[in-house]
């Protein structure tokens, strides 16, 4: 009897080949956010940009945003839901923790059983699992890959908080990874900073709320500043080092996709990038809020539905939050 | 060694490039926040790009203590004789 745990490879190349969104139905504007924060219409925009934002209504479930964005991706591939065999999810929000939300969506897009698993990589959740799904393509583990950055963060907001009120919101984003002829997913540069875990946080752990007389919800807190310092310019140069693993420079680019945390530091970032006029750079976040996981997808669908983005461009994305965790690569809009 | 006037000179230009003030009005006396109109994110850019000028590292809990443009390029010359 003779063994094999060669488990082989799969395809050369990985592309992204579907992309859907899922936008909230409930549009809140800065006016209902102000009183809570003693702040102004006028105030928020110039801190973050923010116009307005999306909160999901109680139907609008993390789970069925995350299957209305996977069915439009699903669509856009060109595949039969069959042939999807494994799906992630990358939340922060899905506060039911066991078992996977992944799981529900696999079984209510009618899915074949594939893997299905949740990650909590926070803002840089989607950029995590676009690497994760690439590569397990490119090893042979699975063929299509169903990717979906999902967040109801309003449930996790604290509503008087001046930092952090006006910038979360709700969304969901996915795409399908699969085979390519050529290469769509360039190399990811990733990583964490762990020393900087209390920067961005769910303020206390479960157990302290339960065990509170005065139980709350454990919301996030920033430290607004300090996080602005490490976005805006360690994060340029890890979207330097993408470029510089593929060789390719800013005046190739034709798409910067940074998670869409705040306007300043999209802006901040794209200075110190140095990109050329002709880069066009995403801003959903005007209109979307800070949708953690949910933002790369939603801001590239943004650009493609208003002709900014088209098939076949390249796309710089850069994802960055809590942990401090990110990730970047370039990629080809499908 | 870049001197007091060297340092108010292109400190004035940073503080032109990010937050739109003429460099002309950035004097010793005025207040960042107060008198420049420069909000807190504003002033983090300011610092990144003045350590980077001036070779300087300005940590988070001494930007707190820079209300005027002569106090940033006090701290500037300590900074950069030290």
């Amino acid at each position: 009897m003779s063994f094999d745990l060669d488990p082989g490879l799969g395809a050369r190349h990985t592309a992204i080949l579907g992309l859907g969104t899922y936008r909230p139905s409930r549009v809140v504007t800065n006016a209902e956010i102000v009183e809570a924060i003693d702040s102004s219409d006028e105030w928020i925009q110039q801190r973050s940009g923010i116009r307005q934002r999306r909160f999901a209504t109680p139907e609008e479930s993390v789970q069925a945003m995350a299957v209305a964005a996977a069915t439009t991706a699903i669509e856009r591939a060109g595949i039969e839901p069959a042939q999807v065999d494994a799906v992630i999810v990358a939340t922060v929000s899905h506060l039911l923790q066991t078992p996977a939300v992944a799981t529900a969506v696999a079984d209510e897009l009618g899915l074949q059983r594939p893997a299905a698993f949740d990650i909590s990589a926070a803002c840089a959740g989607f950029c995590h699992g676009l690497a994760i799904a690439s590569d397990l393509v490119r090893g042979g583990s699975s063929t299509y890959v169903l990717v979906i950055g999902v967040e109801r963060l309003s449930d996790i907001t604290d509503r008087t908080d001046r930092s952090t009120a006006f910038l979360f919101a709700d969304g969901a984003g996915a795409v399908v990874v699969g085979p390519s002829d050529e290469p769509g997913i360039g190399p990811v540069v990733w990583g964490s900073d762990g020393a900087q875990f209390d920067l961005i946080r769910q303020r206390e752990d479960w157990r302290d709320v339960v065990a509170s007389d005065d139980p709350r919800m454990p919301h996030l807190v920033m430290q607004g500043n300090a996080v602005f310092r490490w976005a805006a310019f360690e994060m340029a140069k890890i979207a330097h080092a993408a470029l510089d693993r593929t060789g390719i420079g800013v005046d190739d680019l034709d798409l910067f996709v940074p998670h869409q945390a705040n306007l300043r530091i999209v802006d901040a970032m794209a200075r110190s990038l140095g990109l050329p006029p002709h880069v066009a750079i995403a801003r959903d976040i005007v209109d979307q809020g800070n949708t953690s996981a949910a933002s790369i997808p939603l801001a590239l669908d943004r650009m493609v539905e208003d002709g900014e983005a088209k098939s076949g461009d390249m796309a710089l994305l850069i994802a960055f939050g809590a942990g401090l965790a990110y990730a970047a690569q370039v990629v080809k809009v499908p | 060694m870049a001197t007091k006037t060297d340092i108010q000179a292109d400190l004035a230009t940073i503080v032109e490039e990010i937050a739109g003030i003429p460099a002309s009005q950035v004097q010793p006396e005025k207040q960042f926040i107060d008198d420049l109109d420069v909000d807190s994110l504003s002033m983090v850019e300011i610092v990144v790009a003045a350590e980077e000028r001036f070779g300087v590292r300005i940590p988070d809990d001494d930007v707190k203590g820079l209300r005027t443009v002569g106090d940033a390029v006090d701290y500037i010359e300590r900074a950069s004789a030290a």
